[in-house]
């Protein structure tokens, strides 16, 4: 699935960086109901994952209270030069990532 | 006995005070609906729960409660010995009272996260944050929403 990511391509070590992070998905609640009330099944993301060259810095657990197409963003500091691996999972075996690299000076 | 003017207004001044008295008094220190609290509870345990140090940026009045930009940050150094742990955000009149839980630890150099959430009444929002010597600080704001999310039919 689409995702778009937004981490700084270089920083300085010590620098607290900014990581914003906004994927597509539906996040139906499961408390809509069709127009001839049936009821429409819960399908969300559940959890949210960023590490840091394998180290997780950031996570997060998800409801229904989050909006469509979800957007988050964190702060960290820069360490070294590497990656940044997202990866969102959630209901119906849904399972998504991404990645963003940084150079540190 | 004729009730003169002063006789009236004397009575009516001394009922007057009487009744703001227990107005001031018997105020409930946090009124919280059964489902918000427990919510909370679940995330805290017996801890008590002190207001400050959280800070939550939201609109005051929203128009469009299914997208509801929000901002949580909390007052911490953020360093190996005090940092932030998690911050979890409730409501209280969705059908469920969580709104997400958000782990950090002290790499994350500031205790800050934002999101976009869902609101389905004028409610309120709470915004707890577990600190490394696991206290816990809160703030409550009130948001009026126009149009409500979560619950409308599906077209």
């Amino acid at each position: 699935m689409a995702a778009l990511i937004n981490v700084p391509a270089k920083g300085r070590r010590g620098d607290v960086i900014e990581i914003r992070t906004l994927t597509s998905h539906i996040m139906e609640t499961g408390f809509r109901h069709t127009a001839d009330g049936a009821p429409v099944p819960r399908d969300i993301i559940t959890s949210f994952t960023c590490r840091y060259n394998g180290a997780e810095i950031f996570r997060a657990d998800l409801f229904p209270a989050i909006a469509a197409n979800p957007y988050l963003s964190f702060f960290t500091v820069a360490k070294e030069s590497g990656k940044f691996e997202f990866e969102w999972t959630g209901d119906n075996g849904y399972s998504s990532s991404a990645s963003a690299s940084i150079t540190v000076e | 006995m004729q009730t003169t003017r002063r006789h009236f207004l004397s009575i009516a001044g001394g009922v007057a005070a009487a009744g703001t008295i227990p107005i001031v008094t018997l105020r409930p220190l946090q009124a919280t609906p059964p489902m918000l609290t427990t919510a909370i509870r679940n995330v805290v345990g017996e801890a008590p729960v002190r207001t400050g140090r959280v800070k939550l940026d939201i609109p005051p009045l929203v128009e469009n409660g299914n997208t509801v930009p929000m901002t949580v940050s909390v007052a911490s150094p953020m360093t190996t010995d005090d940092y932030v742990k998690s911050i979890h955000v409730f409501n209280e009149k969705n059908p469920q009272p969580n709104i997400g839980n958000f782990y950090l630890g002290p790499s994350s150099g500031r205790a800050q996260i934002s999101t976009r959430i869902r609101l389905a009444d004028t409610q309120k929002v709470v915004a707890i944050a577990r600190l490394s010597d696991d206290t816990f600080w809160q703030i409550t704001t009130e948001i009026v929403v126009t149009l409500a999310a979560c619950t409308e039919e599906m077209n």
